[in-house]
């Protein structure tokens, strides 16, 4: 049995169950990015040797998957990964049942991502293991915004008071919605960009300190980081987005990252796509940390596989 | 319940019988014998004593309730309900007369399937009347046989589920209605704008990373079906389970225009909000959604000023492996005939202030007039006799697992509710008593 974990979102869940970022206070996020600080995936520290980390990818995944799986092996836990093609999934188990199927194989911690929001939640409510969600639909994706933040903190002193502008689809964005609840809670100043169709006016009741602007110029005009959003075709449903009108008004070019402060941080939590939402030249610059968001995934989801097992020291 | 051969009576004494087709709110006994309402009388003053009593003092004794929307579920899915269960749930409901409704397998499109399920061996509780379905197999595309179906014992017809989305099916719809005076109720949603979608479009859905139905997908559609009411002098539009406050403008307005348009509210969509939707619970999660707070009120509204023809509870049972998944995949729908009374007495009459004689109305004479129950939904002499009789202060605590349902998905386990069901009685028979 592993030992008790500090709650990270407690509803009803296994202890250490990392949901969401909504339920999460600032300064469990804060200890978290401290934990992650320690954390160095090239000096493996076998916290978490003999657990069982098992990786159920329900959708496609390439970062996330490889972050969570590297984490996992750096700190000596064993990996099982279940993809739902090629699984009983296929066969039409639930997720209920392929969740018991896992957790009686000897499962000590479930990494899940999911097409449907609120599955990872679901699981957790029936299990007695923490879940970890790594991704649900439109809801959530919570180890993305903390590494967010944790990039977003080796550049810049504190979070409170900065001016971040998020542009793009964030209506069906898991990543926006995570990365808007933790930069709140932070007091930071969120800005939202994007076409009525992919940033509906409700957006700004997510949380306090959101503002919508729906010229990128002015959205980008000082800001302290530009996150910019993948336009969602696979989530679509029906919906039409004129995508050279998309280019024209809300791609991220040089000329309007310029608009931003001298020092501002390039994000994208990948994949991107060059030549649709950023520039080939946006991707690459100097102000981009794209690659750096990725490399700091891993000591971010060391520290949350650490903390849901009990191994947070 | 097999009727003996020989004359039976029953006298309910001592209560306050409200009968708001007869205007009857008062104390009165009522003496039913051989399946009629043989006299309504002060009380004692009966002359024939009754087989049987049931002593009603403190209770309101009213016309057996009628519920316009319910699935039983047969044939084909006996999994989730059988018509046995679901009107043993109605019975316990006080329900003394339910239309199920066709989106069975195989829908409940032909006038032997009607047949069918009217027959004695299916154990029916209450009163069953079959809403056939209005197209083909519910396909939408191609009208059923409205006449043959409506003598054979169809009390209406409808797509319910889904929506009769073409403008031409409806039209040709609402001039067979019109033809030969028969309802059409309409499930009124444009699913061209809600596909994907689990619950109302609102700051909870787009917190929960849900896609949001608009209330204009339920508006529009109603608007377009009103105005095509009014194109065919006496066709029937009845808009099931009406949710929102814009969908509620078309009715009235068709009201208003002498067009014979009629609508039902379910105690969930009165009852609830989409904030309720919380965690994922797939017990939150039924069609039309629970929309905005301004909608419940708007509905609230209606209730109370005659807008709403009746309350209808959309009782749609479904078994635990189509409910307990993930939100966005389980099926729309909640079970609602054991607290139907109970949430309209709570929040209706304790909280809203809503008389007892409308509430009543709404289950009875309301409902009734909807799809032409000719002796049912009054007490008055020579009608059915189907009584409903209730306790308006009792206290209770609704308990799923006890259901009679066969399926247990309510928002509504472990609610106090104010207002419980004491007798129901079915052609003269009392066919549920509080234990």
């Amino acid at each position: 049995m592993p030992a008790i974990a500090q709650p990270v979102v407690s509803k009803g869940t296994a202890r250490g169950s990392l949901l969401g970022i909504e339920g999460v206070s600032a300064a469990e996020i804060t200890k978290l990015l401290q934990l992650a600080r320690k954390m160095n995936p090239q000096k493996a520290r076998p916290l978490l040797r003999g657990k069982r980390v098992l990786l159920l990818f329900y959708e496609a995944s390439t970062r996330t998957r490889a972050s969570f799986e590297i984490a996992a092996k750096s700190l000596g836990a064993m990996t099982t990964l279940i993809l739902s093609s090629g699984s009983s999934i296929e066969k039409g188990e639930s997720l209920l049942d392929t969740a018991y199927t896992l957790r009686a194989v000897g499962a000590d911690v479930m990494v899940v991502r999911h097409p449907n929001a609120g599955a990872p939640l679901l699981m957790a409510s029936h299990l007695d293991i923490p879940v970890i969600n790594a991704g649900d639909g439109m809801h959530e994706h919570p180890t993305q915004a903390l590494l967010d933040a944790y990039t977003i903190l080796r550049h810049k002193k504190k979070l409170a008071g900065l001016q971040i502008t998020i542009i793009g689809d964030i209506y069906h964005s898991r990543v926006a919605r995570s990365a808007i609840h933790l930069l709140s809670k932070f007091g930071a100043k969120v800005v939202l960009c994007g076409p009525q169709e992919l940033l509906p006016e409700l957006s700004t009741t997510l949380a306090p300190g959101l503002h919508i602007s729906r010229s990128c110029e002015d959205a980008v005009r000082g800001a302290d980081a530009v996150m910019v959003l993948r336009v969602q075709r696979e989530r679509l449903a029906g919906l039409k987005v004129n995508l050279q009108d998309y280019i024209s008004r809300y791609q991220m070019t040089m000329a309007r990252l310029r608009l931003a402060k001298n020092d501002a941080l390039l994000m994208h939590p990948g994949p991107i796509i060059r030549g649709l939402e950023l520039t080939w030249e946006v991707a690459d610059c100097p102000q981009s940390v794209i690659v750096e968001e990725v490399r700091n995934g891993v000591p971010v989801r060391m520290a949350v596989l650490a903390r849901a097992l009990g191994k947070a020291k | 319940m097999k009727s003996g051969s020989q004359s039976h009576s029953l006298l309910i004494q001592g209560g306050r019988v409200i009968d708001p087709a007869a205007g009857i709110d008062a104390l009165m006994d009522v003496l039913v014998r051989d399946g009629q309402v043989a006299e309504v009388s002060l009380p004692n003053k009966s002359r024939a004593g009754g087989d049987e009593k049931l002593d009603a003092r403190g209770l309101i004794v009213a016309p057996g309730f009628i519920d316009l929307h319910v699935h039983l579920r047969e044939p084909g899915q006996g999994y989730k309900e059988t018509i046995a269960s679901g009107t043993a749930a109605a019975a316990a409901g006080g329900f003394t007369s339910v239309c199920c409704m066709p989106n069975t397998t195989p829908v409940l499109d032909s006038p032997e399937w009607v047949t069918w399920l009217r027959q004695p061996q299916r154990g029916a509780m209450v009163n069953v009347f079959p809403i056939a379905a209005a197209t083909q197999a519910g396909k939408g595309a191609v009208l059923t046989d409205f006449r043959a179906l409506q003598r054979t014992g169809a009390v209406a017809v409808s797509d319910d589920g889904k929506p009769i989305l073409s403008e031409t099916t409806m039209r040709e719809a609402m001039r067979a209605s019109a033809e030969i005076n028969f309802p059409v109720v309409q499930h009124a949603e444009d699913t061209r704008l809600t596909q994907g979608c689990s619950m109302n479009e609102s700051e909870t859905s787009f917190r929960l990373g849900l896609r949001g139905m608009t209330d204009m997908a339920e508006a529009a559609i109603v608007d377009r079906d009103v105005q095509l009411a009014q194109q065919f002098n006496g066709a029937r539009l009845h808009v099931a389970h009406v949710s929102t406050a814009e969908a509620l403008k078309s009715v009235r307005r068709g009201k208003r225009n002498r067009a014979r348009v009629t609508c039902e509210v379910t105690p969930h969509h009165f009852t609830l909000t989409d904030a309720d939707v919380r965690d994922y619970d797939t017990n939150f999660k039924m069609n039309p959604p629970l929309r905005s707070a301004s909608d419940r009120e708007a509905l609230l509204v209606a209730l109370a000023d005659g807008t709403v023809d009746a309350i209808a509870s959309d009782h749609a049972p479904h078994a635990p492996h189509e409910k307990i998944i993930e939100f966005e995949r389980a099926m729309f729908g909640i079970t609602g005939l054991e607290t139907a009374l109970g949430l309209a007495i709570t929040v209706l009459h304790v909280r809203q202030k809503i008389p007892l004689a409308r509430i009543v109305e709404l289950f009875t004479a309301g409902p009734a007039r909807v799809v032409d129950l000719r002796g049912r939904g009054t007490l008055m002499r020579g009608s059915y006799a189907d009584v409903t009789i209730f306790d308006p202060k009792k206290r209770w605590t609704f308990d799923a697992a006890k259901s009679r349902s066969k399926s247990h998905n309510t928002p509504f386990d472990g609610w106090p509710l104010t207002g419980k069901v004491v007798a129901t009685v079915v052609g003269g028979r009392v066919v549920y008593r509080a234990g």
